[in-house]
């Protein structure tokens, strides 16, 4: 970094003095978007050369290149498996994120749903739901989609009806004197100033959802079940031994979750800017 | 209680008579005129709280004539801000009765009677400019046709034609003020509430503000109860400075504004002999060091 | 909000808070109760399926048990074997072998997130560096790797140091407990004002001097329920990493085992999914009681 800025300082006195910062400027830009590529890199090279350099057996670790090798090779079947495990995170995510949403409208309005609900949610929040995935499959049937589905739509709620009803309830006092002032009625004042208000808690919320719906998706698939889902070829190929196989996969998965991640992220993006304001949940 | 009364009788002779309707009865008691904006009898508030209880006000009498502009100055917690929430019907008073224009507050509200602006503009972040003024005509069932005039109206009024079709996080406090001062005059209000709208600005923005809420007063005609902190802003838009202190919150003293009149009111006033005056006259009743207060005030 | 020490008053109103929130939860947990007898009662024992897909579950007794027969299954042994613990003692066995090993992943992974926060508050490289992929991490289905960490169980010696299978459960929690630990306590360490780091430097305080005095205490706000969230992945990545390295002893076992045993023995599988969700809020209470003797760093916790 030292050395960049060495440059940039030299390369100031040479140009007019006006330009100078502002090349600066955009070298640390450059700085900060190359440093996590630059890593990301070196650590794939620090891999390779590990794995060929120690010899590691690859049941350890297999090598990147190795990885990528399997990759080209199962691509279709790893594509098959993300369209069954997606559906699952869709599915589980729409219905998990609506009847959030529902409870949180009611408990905003009734004290006890409200008493009912939270300390459900949060507690919820904490368990290995996950753990229910193979009664789930006693109750629904091995061969149904439903419980894998099941399971993300409980692990959403938990995030959701939490930042839902949070952004319910943030209507600050400001806006609530001007509505009273107005002599609004109370649907007025939801449709103008709670919902508007709330939406981009929403969206926030079900951002932190996708990604722990994604991880549910593909880990309620180790607890047996329908076998067409990435969790499921990951097990299987490791079963077999097929370790770079098994990472294949693994890379698969992890382009899910960040499908559902930008997806959602870009949707809370355009909701926050819409409305002007950032929620500040972590 | 009577020494608020008295001081406000005696406050009462030498009330300017800058706009026509502006006499200020010397009556506190009696049926509020046609004439008369706000009429408050005797009015306490005491608020419950974990600690016990507050007397934010206690027998508070005031009347407003339609078209005055009075200022409410005093100490935090001298109940300024809650005698204009009481007014607006945002609270309601332990004992005692508040007319607006002859009827309760809360059928003043309902008939929108009063327009309102608080310290924080309190736009809706999600709407622009030209909706934020227009919200209260939509709740009111205005036409969007009309909505639209009246906003363009209200924003050229107060110089914010090009901002129109912005979002309220691209203005600068200042300027989301005086969006929000649009907003107040929306409904064509014959009495403005204002609590602090200006608190959050620099002087100089404040400043000019002032000047122009003048400006707007004088073309709309509304009488206007402004709550304050600052005695040259009080003294500058005033034709009286209602003083007030805390604990219990009282009227002290009430102070007529001899300047000229408010609709020729300008930036030179600020620097007259007669605006030193008032705001010595307005310092002194805060400290409670004139002969015409009855006892001292605390202020600490 | 008030910068003034907390008073008796609030102590007590915060008990009183607490005593109803649990009193709501017990509500809550009746309420599920009424809810699953009515299910089973009101469902046909076939569930119910739309198309291809199963809308409500089967209610049988086989699926469904009735929810005192899963209390008095508790109670009795585990197996017809002689000397067999009952089923509660089997979770309570279960559960106190994944507390501690979810517990170990959750110290490696405390300390881990703690010192790359650390790290990444003192150089903005580090920072720039690291940060993208920590985040991107937290989205993606690490946990996914599990099973291929199976394979070093037994096979990693180096020295008189065997590498166990249970560490390959931990090192898979403490994984999953490094990323939010990292994230909260970088947010932590940075939250303090300007004028609060302008103090300091106009003090000339040194940077470690400002990480002691101000930027740790600053974080416990937002460490707390970073620490809260790890210790609930950790028991995630604990259970998920015994099903698929296969570990015995403790409840992603339990889970498995019991679930095979669904046929015969219907409340099983329930009593395994108890044990689960009791394992995971013991170890989120745990680390609240972490919390309470911070009272006074904790003006303004986030969630």
């Amino acid at each position: 970094m030292s050395a960049t800025s060495g440059t940039a300082g030299a390369a100031g006195t040479a140009v007019t003095a006006g330009t100078a910062p502002r090349r600066r400027a955009s070298l640390a830009r450059l700085g900060r978007l190359l440093a996590p590529v630059l890593l990301g890199v070196a650590v794939l090279v620090a891999w390779q050369a590990l794995v060929v350099g120690a010899d590691l057996p690859p049941y350890l670790l297999p090598s990147p290149t190795a990885i990528a090798e399997q990759l080209r090779e199962v691509v279709p079947l790893v594509w098959s498996a993300a369209l069954a495990t997606g559906a699952n995170v869709l599915v589980g995510l729409l219905v998990g994120a609506a009847t959030a949403v529902l409870a949180a409208v009611v408990a905003a309005r009734s004290r006890m749903v409200d008493g009912l609900l939270s300390p459900t949610a949060a507690a919820v929040s904490v368990m290995p739901i996950v753990a229910l995935a193979p009664a789930l499959n006693t109750l629904f049937g091995t061969t149904s989609t439903t419980p894998r589905r099941l399971v993300v739509a409980v692990v959403v709620f938990a995030p959701v009806f939490v930042t839902t009803l949070r952004g319910l309830r943030q209507v600050q006092p400001v806006h609530r004197d001007l509505m009273r002032a107005y002599a609004a009625t109370g649907a007025q004042t939801t449709r103008t100033v709670t919902i508007p208000g709330a939406l981009p808690y929403l969206f926030t919320g079900l951002r932190i959802a996708s990604s722990t719906g994604v991880i549910a998706a593909v880990v309620a698939e180790y607890f047996g079940g329908l076998q067409n889902g990435l969790g499921s070829r990951i097990t299987s190929a490791a079963a077999n031994s097929a370790y770079a196989r098994a990472w294949a996969f693994v890379l698969g998965a992890i382009v899910l979750g960040l499908v559902f991640y930008l997806a959602t992220a870009a949707v809370e993006r355009v909701v926050a800017r819409r409305h002007g304001t950032v929620p500040d949940v972590t | 209680m009577s020494d608020a009364r008295t001081a406000l009788d005696e406050q009462d002779a030498p009330a300017p008579v800058a706009v026509p309707a502006s006499t200020v009865t010397a009556v506190p008691d009696g049926p509020a005129g046609p004439a008369t904006a706000v009429d408050v009898r005797g009015v306490s508030k005491v608020f419950t709280t974990k600690a016990g209880t507050v007397t934010a006000l206690d027998d508070v009498h005031l009347r407003i004539a339609a078209g005055e502009f009075v200022s409410l100055i005093g100490p935090s917690g001298c109940g300024k801000s809650t005698l204009l929430r009481l007014v607006a019907d945002l609270d309601e008073p332990s004992s005692g009765e508040i007319e607006v224009f002859g009827r309760s507050p809360r059928v003043a509200r309902e008939a929108q009677d009063y327009g309102i602006a608080f310290q924080q503009a309190g736009l809706l972040p999600w709407r622009t400019v030209a909706a934020n003024v227009e919200l209260p005509l939509e709740l009111h069932g205005v036409g969007r046709r009309e909505r639209a005039a009246r906003a363009a109206d209200l924003l050229a009024l107060v110089g914010l034609t090009d901002f129109a079709r912005h979002f309220p996080h691209q203005l600068s406090g200042g300027m989301q003020q005086r969006v929000a001062i649009a907003r107040s005059l929306a409904e064509r209000p014959s009495l403005l509430l204002m609590d602090e709208p200006f608190g959050a600005l620099d002087e100089m923005t404040r400043e000019r503000m002032q000047t122009e809420l003048v400006r707007l007063c004088a073309e709309t005609g509304a009488a206007v109860v402004f709550v304050t902190h600052s005695i040259p802003e009080a003294v500058f838009l005033s034709q009286r400075v209602v003083v007030m202190s805390p604990r219990p919150g009282r009227i002290t003293q009430v102070v007529p504004v001899d300047l000229a009149r408010t609709a020729e009111r300008t930036d030179d006033l600020r620097e007259d002999a007669a605006f030193f005056a008032a705001v010595t006259a307005v310092r002194e009743a805060l400290h409670g060091g004139t002969p015409a207060t009855a006892r001292g005030v605390d202020v600490r | 909000m008030s910068s003034a020490p907390a008073p008796a008053g609030a102590v007590r109103s915060s008990a009183r808070r607490a005593a109803r929130s649990a009193g709501w939860a017990a509500a809550a947990v009746v309420l599920l109760v009424v809810l699953w007898e009515v299910v089973k009662a009101v469902v046909p024992d076939t569930g119910w399926h739309v198309g291809e897909a199963s809308v409500l579950p089967r209610t049988d007794d086989v699926a469904m048990p009735h929810v005192w027969d899963v209390v008095t299954r508790l109670g009795q042994p585990e197996t017809s074997a002689a000397g067999a613990p009952t089923v509660l003692g089997a979770m309570l066995q279960a559960g106190w072998f994944t507390l501690r090993v979810a517990a170990a992943g959750w110290v490696l992974g405390v300390v881990g997130g703690g010192l790359a926060a650390v790290l990444m508050a003192r150089w903005r490289v580090a920072e720039s560096a690291l940060l993208p992929w920590v985040v991107l991490s937290q989205t993606v289905p690490l946990v996914a790797l599990a099973p291929l960490v199976v394979g070093w169980g037994g096979r990693i010696e180096i020295g008189a140091f065997a590498w166990q299978k249970w560490m390959s459960v931990a090192l898979i929690a403490s994984y999953l407990a490094f990323f939010p630990v990292a994230v909260g306590m970088l947010k932590g360490l940075q939250s303090p004002t300007t004028a609060q780091v302008e103090l300091f430097r106009a003090q000339a305080a040194s940077w470690g001097r400002t990480l002691v005095s101000l930027r740790l205490p600053a974080s416990v706000p937002y460490l707390l329920p970073a620490l809260r969230l790890a210790a609930a992945t950790a028991v995630v990545g604990a259970i998920v990493a015994e099903v698929s390295t296969g570990t015995r002893g403790g409840v992603g076992r339990l889970v498995i085992a019991y679930a095979q045993a669904a046929s015969g023995d219907p409340a099983k599988p329930w009593a395994a999914i108890l044990a689960a969700a009791v394992l995971g809020l013991v170890a989120a209470g745990l680390v609240t009681l972490l919390g309470l003797g911070l009272g006074r760093y904790r003006h303004a916790e986030v969630s």
